[in-house]
């Protein structure tokens, strides 16, 4: 394996700046790919939100919250790689905008307890970012898509919530297999935790 | 005058759970011919050694330097003399089209874009693919992307190019044409290669197996010594 | 996937096309927030009507318009039916015709503003963040490489799923998206040598 290593500073080196732009590509893939029927019941479900828990539980907080922002960029840009195959910011004027907004806070905060996990109790990696991702969905990202949505649509955040409650329990079960991929991907490459 | 390469008593080895693995063994070697050919079986070492040469890899011990160079230390000056070519030219295209690629490459030199746009455009019509400027690099050839990956190393206009396995992923037609390119460049080309044709061509051979260097001289000896190593 | 580059765009000569990134984003933003925030149930309308004139003018296909808002559908008809039960029919049509009417008008502004224009945009707004340590010119680096990754991606995404599925695996996530995370990564880091290589990050 190439040992890129690059001067010791706090800024993105070129091996930081290739995974963020990779993973940015990643989630992006996953939002417009076809939906997986995985579930073996035949209930698709799209992989963004696994996308989005996976870069933040691989890359950890600064480098995960980075990805996803680069994801919006470029999918605010006009590049189609919104879920079902939309860019600009149409997205952000619908009625998920908030959504949107919850994403990049979502990745900050669960690769911050990933990174620290992997770092001192690796044993317990899935089971400590399964918790951590279910946690952020409810708390940031249902609060947030809630909130835009009541805005948008002109009911209470209540009503929009019971309105978002389907998706929460898909997205935990993502969180799920986001963090069981993750662990997977940090054995194969115990560089991407090392401390810099 | 071709730069001088020195590797002085360079080891490199990465920690595993059962102790560090040894990726190349204490080696000094210097390297001032016009061709060097890099041989030896899959594993060997001599993706680590031509890595060793631009800084991609750094020595656990001892030091690489290029005219005096240190590629620990001076490693983005050392990258500006050395050009490296990878196998998968998949992996060293980084821009979403053609002309964008090569522009990465004189973005340090042509501080102009539009100048910039224009160099890159003529160095795309020298190797023939001037009318893919604008397309997606996804959409070329293998032939044709390993062209465009060692026209966007050529462009810095390095002083030695090191060039990893670069017909490996290639058909005979396409071998030949990046093998003609390489040949006829006037830098310092250290070419890590399966090819024993294109070693043959070389100055000068060494073979690595075990993550030493076994032979050290003529390309014809250096391929016979080869050929016996793979049936021992 | 070689429109990806293209996206929604539609090149012309309009005042709409014409008019740069960076005030046409400010403009749809205000656009935006007049949806939301001008109540009663005729500005509503107003200003989808404002939308429908822009989409007309700028030549907005028809087909690929009333794809781009199909997935509002579902939205339009529970939102509908919840308004007009809770709070009547204005308030309905407030919050319907305002949806349809921001994301028609940002619609229009996608088919009029070239992903070039707007990386443009972007890289220039990000200047006053320099300060913060944010570089502009890097972050337009990392967008290409992002257009770069995503058809290499895709490729890994299907080699995966057909690699499974030969394997029987196909229902199972792990076959599925491990090797695919894993290839990501090595993909990543091929690309972070390339970049070292050609000494694109030392600068």
């Amino acid at each position: 394996m190439t040992t890129t290593s690059a001067p010791r500073r706090s800024r993105l080196n070129t091996t930081d700046l290739a995974l963020v732009a990779t993973f940015a590509a990643f989630i992006a893939v996953c939002a417009i790919l076809p939906a997986f029927s995985v579930t073996g019941v035949g209930v698709p479900f799209t992989l963004q939100m696994f996308a989005i828990f996976l870069a933040a539980a691989v890359l950890g907080a600064r480098r995960g919250a980075l990805a996803v922002l680069l994801y919006l960029a470029v999918g605010t840009a006009g590049v189609p790689v919104f879920s079902g195959g939309h860019g600009g910011p149409a997205t952000w004027t619908g009625a998920t905008g908030g959504y949107l907004l919850a994403f990049p806070i979502a990745a900050f905060l669960v690769g911050l307890v990933a990174t620290r996990v992997a770092r001192t109790n690796p044993a317990a990696f899935t089971v400590v970012v399964s918790v951590a991702a279910a946690i952020v969905t409810v708390a940031v990202v249902g609060v947030l898509g809630a909130i835009g949505m009541s805005i948008k649509l002109d009911v209470s955040i209540g009503a929009a919530w019971g309105y978002a409650t389907p998706f929460f329990v898909a997205d935990i079960f993502k969180g799920v297999i986001a963090a069981i991929v993750a662990a997977a991907v940090h054995r194969a490459f115990p560089q991407l935790t090392a401390k810099r | 005058m071709p730069p001088a390469i020195r590797l002085d008593e360079v080891a490199v080895s990465v920690p595993t759970p059962s102790g560090d693995l040894a990726l190349l063994h204490p080696t000094s070697v210097h390297l001032t011919e016009h061709r060097i050919a890099l041989v030896g079986s899959n594993g060997s070492g001599k993706s680590t050694f031509a890595r060793l040469l631009n800084g991609l890899v750094e020595p656990t011990r001892g030091t690489v330097t290029v005219d005096g160079l240190d590629t620990v230390h001076d490693g983005p000056a050392v990258r500006r003399k050395v050009g490296f070519v990878f196998t998968n030219p998949d992996a060293q295209l980084v821009m979403p089209t053609c002309l964008e690629d090569v522009a990465l490459s004189l973005r340090r030199t042509v501080k102009d874009k539009r100048t910039r746009q224009a160099r890159a455009r003529a160095i795309l019509e020298e190797i023939g693919l001037g009318d893919k400027a604008d397309t997606t690099v996804h959409a070329l050839s293998g032939g044709q992307k390993q062209m465009l990956a060692l026209a966007g190393v050529l462009a810095t206009d390095p002083a030695v190019l090191v060039a990893d396995e670069p017909t490996t992923l290639l058909d005979l037609r396409n071998t030949q044409i990046v093998a003609d390119r390489l040949f006829a460049l006037p830098q310092q080309l250290v070419l890590v290669t399966h090819d024993l044709d294109l070693a043959v061509r070389c100055d000068r051979a060494l073979v690595i197996d075990d993550a030493r260097v076994v032979f050290d001289g003529d390309p014809q000896a250096a391929v016979s010594t080869y050929r016996t190593l793979a049936r021992a | 996937m070689s429109n990806l580059l293209v996206g929604a765009y539609r090149p012309g000569t309009t005042l709409l096309h014409r008019l740069p990134a960076g005030p046409k984003l400010g403009l749809l933003a205000v656009f935006g927030v007049a949806t939301v925030a001008v109540p009663g149930a005729w500005p509503a309308v107003g200003l989808l009507g404002v939308a429908i004139a822009l989409a007309l003018w700028v030549r907005m296909p028809l087909r690929s318009t009333v794809r781009a808002l199909r997935p509002l559908l579902l939205v339009v008809v529970v939102v509908t039916a919840f308004q007009v039960w809770q709070q009547g029919w204005p308030t309905a049509i407030h919050v319907v015709a305002g949806l349809l009417a921001s994301v028609l008008a940002a619609l229009v502004f996608t088919a009029t503003t070239a992903i070039d224009a707007m990386l443009d945009a972007i890289t220039t707004g990000l200047g006053p963040f320099r300060r913060f340590g944010v570089n502009p010119e890097r972050f337009a680096l990392a967008f290409s490489l992002v257009l770069r990754a995503i058809p290499g991606i895709l490729e890994i995404a299907q080699e995966t799923r057909a690699a499974a599925k030969a394997r029987g695996l196909e229902r199972s996530p792990r076959a599925l998206l491990v090797p695919m995370a894993i290839r990501t990564v090595a993909q990543a880091y091929e690309t972070g040598a390339a970049l070292h290589a050609r000494g694109i990050g030392d600068d």
